[in-house]
């Protein structure tokens, strides 16, 4: 970056792209009422304008909140999330009387609860930014942030059933009628803990080391913490009966394990302990039973969903067969069927979309996300210190990590497993703890792209974190970029 | 720390790659396979989202499709009825397809390549065309003397006719009693649907089973024509002079084999003679003691027992066509175990045929040997009734050379003429055939045979097969009589007389 140059906010190119979003966003929904109600109502548009306006107004207070954030992060998840909701609509429609879907409300159904949600996420998204000046000041609560983790993990699985299980997974805390999913912001607590305590014990992990055959292998003791989180993530694996969350927690903490140390060493012991528990998890399934039998039994309909076709196997059955009818092209928006998948508001949406806008669609949505994640590993490169690099890394990578497991679950790459799309599934929690990561990469980028010193060219605000920031977190050792 | 996070930008990279190529995979290679499953209710719906084409019989359409209100958009009709059931099938709305509904659904569905053209007129009119129209090679008038003379048959529980074109192998006529009706089968109510299915599934007179292909009989006399063919290819004449008597003792036995009641067959009589009057003594000495098995199962395999047999275009065997087999004949040393091949030649021991194969047969002779592939669709058509494909018949195999089928069409002319055969008589026509009897093996009477064909000079018309099930004594002379109504209605419809 050259320095003493004006740095451009590039805001206004987020503005174009935004519009661009919606604009999609609006083509879609107009698509989705041609085949549903075979012509376009003149007010097709208002979602779309509803959700927009939440859009802008997020675009308003990054204007003034986090100016040199990456442009391209808000029009990008307002598009899925645009898109997640006017899908949501779609089958909402698909559910009412014929003769009532033109008139059908805005704020109704499941779609119409989720763009309350989205509007409850971008609040909190907006309340980061607000709150959170420097993403370093976060470091400072990182135990604090530990324990909340590990108590929003743990919750799930120690609650009784009629609390926490939904379709067989604990997952959930359930108090009257309102359902959370914890684990959701576990994991941002729990990689804000990661993120501060590698950048601590960086030094000791990756230098103390035993060479055995040409690769650097860690010290017995230095595997403690490494230890802790894999038997976490076994505990949400047994108990709580995810392997999806398990596996995200679990390959989270092995990614900012490696990005810290540079130690591939991590990277072999990480997937060893993961697998091999996954492994003795399955044969003890198929031996002992128990807690192991519910993930016995899902790699079972993984490696053959239509052995039991209306049974187990029902849900990622239809999941295949609505992708395999939509094909290359998909049907349209609004011509497929795709509330013949079970779940389909949740963990089938993917499949549900499929359907309808075929693998040409899946396949945008994917760079989309792609888009979203190299942003967020790019912030991580660019910015300067080392708690934000391994952060905005973590962040971006568990994005992607969860996507990977979502998204290959329903479409039998790998095991299924009760995981959101993220900023497509209807449900409060993920959308609200998405936009929290999208925010928290948000104000890693702008602290990335802010010049180092003086004021900002375009507006006239002066902000001072920057400058005051390393003071008060003199202890953490900061990096100059490579 | 910048080199590991572009390593694992590069490793997001590769997961998102998996996906894409599983993606690429479930909706690109296998999207057909996952699309057309049985299991995929999608299809389904969207197949009624446009009417289903027609099935036409002579101009006069058997099933169509009629509007509704309901989220099918449209309701199988079967105008034909029981008549058509067996031929036709059913497409029911869950549950596998059956007949022609399944063997030419993509087109009746309107998905069929061959009717792309009308889909991509559709995408810019935003009709929706229907389906394309499917002709049947059927002769109304045939069809439903067989579907008549079937039910009005007293004698026997069960039967089928199979009447076809020797030149070309279209099936003129193909009825199966008992028969059901398809209409309920396809109801949009599914459970009533099922139950109608339940109730005639379970009916110990099995009415769901197509008679004339699916199910095998042993032939009895009408087997004697292939243990004709077998003599006649190993050098014999029609007036080679045979040994019958009243019983004939094969060897390493002493269960004697008799004729039928009321026929009385001479010491010394010519092939032609006991073709005619149907002498099993004449023909079980004959086989034993100057064909043996090898010849006798090369006769039938020019016919086209011991194959899988196929209607044109039915690769998967939609129609479940039964192979028609000579069954074991020798011992498990590999010799002639003659006791077995005596009964063999006059279609009992372990001999069996369907109705089709003694069709086949009796085409075959009646075409010079040629035997003709058998069809059941003659044209497809556009919904505007446009021809895009025509049957083109096809030769399966030289069954016999023709001087042999020629031998063969006068010896069964003189069944007709002179024997068992009388009631097939047509006046001014050639009607050859041949009845046979054959003992049912587990219980009750016996089942009554007539294959046969009907030529005007040396053009073939017509070849029949007709079956009664358990008819007992009269049930050939009754199947004779059929198999000759059948073949009039065939000559009345063409106006040949």
């Amino acid at each position: 970056m050259a320095r003493g140059r004006r740095q451009p906010t590039r805001r206004n190119a987020e503005l174009v792209l935004l519009l661009f979003a919606m604009g999609l966003v609006a083509a879609y929904a107009a698509a989705v009422e041609a085949n549903m109600l075979d012509r376009v109502t003149p007010d097709f548009w208002v979602p779309t304008a509803i959700i927009g306006s939440f859009f802008i107004a997020l675009h308003i207070l990054v204007r003034f909140r986090a100016p040199y954030a990456d442009p391209v992060l808000v029009p990008a998840v307002a598009l899925l999330n645009g898109l997640g909701v006017a899908f949501l609509r779609r089958l909402d429609l698909a559910d009412a009387d014929p003769a009532q879907r033109a008139d059908f409300p805005v704020f109704a159904g499941v779609g119409g609860r989720q763009l309350a949600w989205t509007l409850a996420a971008l609040v909190a998204a907006a309340a980061l930014l607000v709150f959170v000046k420097d993403h370093r000041s976060v470091s400072r609560y990182a135990y604090t942030l530990m324990v909340t983790g590990i108590v929003l993990v743990i919750l799930p699985a120690a609650l009784p059933r009629q609390y926490s299980e939904v379709n067989g997974a604990k997952l959930w805390i359930l108090v009257g009628g309102f359902s959370i999913q914890p684990g959701e912001f576990a994991k941002l607590a729990l990689l804000s803990f990661f993120a501060y305590y590698l950048v601590r014990k960086r030094e000791v992990l990756s230098l103390a080391s035993r060479r055995v055959l040409g690769i650097d292998f860690p010290r017995g003791r230095d595997l403690g913490p490494v230890l802790v989180v894999w038997l976490i993530s076994l505990v949400v694996l047994v108990f709580e009966k995810d392997l999806g969350t398990s596996l995200l927690y679990f390959g989270m903490f092995v990614m900012t394990l490696y990005v810290a140390t540079e130690r591939v060493s991590w990277l072999i012991i990480g997937l060893l302990l993961f697998f091999g528990g996954a492994g003795l998890a399955y044969s003890l399934g198929a031996s002992v039973g128990g807690p192991f039998t519910s993930f016995y039994e899902r790699v079972g309909t993984w490696l053959d969903p239509f052995g039991d076709p209306y049974g187990k196997g029902y849900q990622l059955s239809q999941s295949l067969l609505g992708l395999g009818t939509g094909g290359m092209f998909g049907t349209g928006p609004g011509a497929g069927q795709p509330t013949q998948v079970p779940e389909v508001h949740n963990d089938f949406i993917f499949a549900g979309m499929g359907e309808e806008i075929g693998l040409f669609g899946l396949t945008a949505l994917l760079v989309v996300y792609l888009l979203i994640i190299e942003r967020g590993l790019r912030a991580g490169l660019a910015v300067r210190d080392s708690f934000g690099k391994l952060l905005a890394g973590g962040l971006a990578f568990t994005l992607g990590l969860q996507v990977f497991v979502i998204v290959g679950g329903v479409s039998k790459l790998i095991p299924l497993t009760g995981q959101t799309t993220p900023f497509l599934s209807a449900g409060g929690s993920s959308l609200i703890a998405n936009w929290l990561l999208i925010a928290m990469l948000l104000r890693i980028s702008d602290a990335a792209r802010r010049p180092a010193t003086g004021a900002s060219p375009l507006t006239r605000t002066t902000p001072t974190a920057a400058a005051a920031a390393p003071l008060q977190l003199r202890e953490l050792p900061t990096e100059v970029v490579q | 720390m910048n080199a590991p996070l572009r390593r694992v930008g590069i490793v997001v990279m590769i997961l998102f790659g998996l996906l894409f190529a599983n993606l690429n995979w479930v909706q690109g290679y296998r999207a057909n396979s996952y699309r057309t499953n049985d299991l995929n209710g999608r299809v389904q719906v969207a197949e009624y989202e446009r009417p289903r084409g027609k099935i036409v019989v002579g101009g006069t359409p058997v099933a169509t499709s009629e509007a509704t209100t309901d989220e099918l958009k449209y309701l199988r009709t079967y105008a034909g009825g029981a008549t058509y059931a067996h031929v036709v099938g059913v497409k029911p709305v869950n549950g596998a397809a059956t007949g022609i509904e399944k063997l030419n659904n993509d087109f009746l569905a309107g998905t069929d390549d061959r009717l792309v053209g009308d889909r991509i007129r559709d995408m810019f009119t935003g009709r929706t065309t229907a389906g394309g129209n499917v002709e049947l090679t059927l002769s109304k008038a045939a069809q439903e003397a067989a579907v008549a003379e079937l039910a009005a048959n007293k004698k026997a529980t069960a039967g089928a006719v199979v009447a076809l074109d020797p030149g070309t192998g279209a099936i003129l006529a193909m009825a199966s009693a008992p028969s059901f009706d398809p209409g309920p089968l396809v109801s949009h109510d599914t459970a009533a649907a099922e139950a109608a299915y339940n109730v005639l599934d379970k009916d110990p007179r099995k009415p769901l089973l197509n008679r004339a292909l699916s199910e095998t009989f042993p032939p009895g006399s009408t087997m004697k024509v292939i243990t004709s063919t077998a003599a006649l290819q190993k050098g014999l004449g029609p007036e080679t002079v045979l040994t019958g008597g009243g019983q004939y003792v094969a060897p390493d036995t002493t269960t004697p084999i008799g004729n039928a009641p009321g026929v009385n067959c001479p010491q010394q009589l010519t092939l032609k003679q006991a073709l005619t009057i149907s002498c099993n003594t004449a023909f079980a000495r004959l086989g034993v003691e100057q064909l043996g098995v090898d010849a006798l199962r090369a006769a039938a395999r020019g016919f086209g027992f011991e194959t899988e047999p196929r209607l044109a275009g039915d690769k998967d065997n939609v129609f479940r066509v039964a192979a028609s087999s000579t069954g074991d004949i020798k011992d498990p040393d590999g010799t002639d175990d003659r006791p077995a091949l005596a009964q063999s030649c006059i279609g009992q021991a372990n001999v069996r045929m369907t109705p089709l194969q003694g069709a086949l047969m009796a085409a075959a002779i009646a075409n010079d040997g040629r035997q003709m592939k058998p069809y059941l669709v003659e044209k497809l058509q556009q919904p505007d009734l446009t021809t895009i494909e025509t049957a083109e018949p096809t030769e399966l195999r030289q069954s016999v050379s023709p001087q042999i089928a020629a031998t063969l069409q006068d010896m069964m002319v003189s069944v007709v003429t002179n024997g068992t055969g009388r009631n097939a008589r047509i006046d001014g026509f050639r009607v050859g055939g041949k009845t046979g009897t054959a003992q049912a093996g587990d219980s009750g009477d016996d089942h009554g045979w007539f294959i046969g064909f009907v030529m005007k000079g040396a053009e073939p018309i017509a070849a029949v097969a007709v079956l009664l099930e358990h008819a007992g004594t009269g049930g050939s002379a009754d199947a004779a009589r059929i198999g000759g109504q059948v073949m009039k209605a065939i000559i009345a419809e063409r106006g040949l007389r």
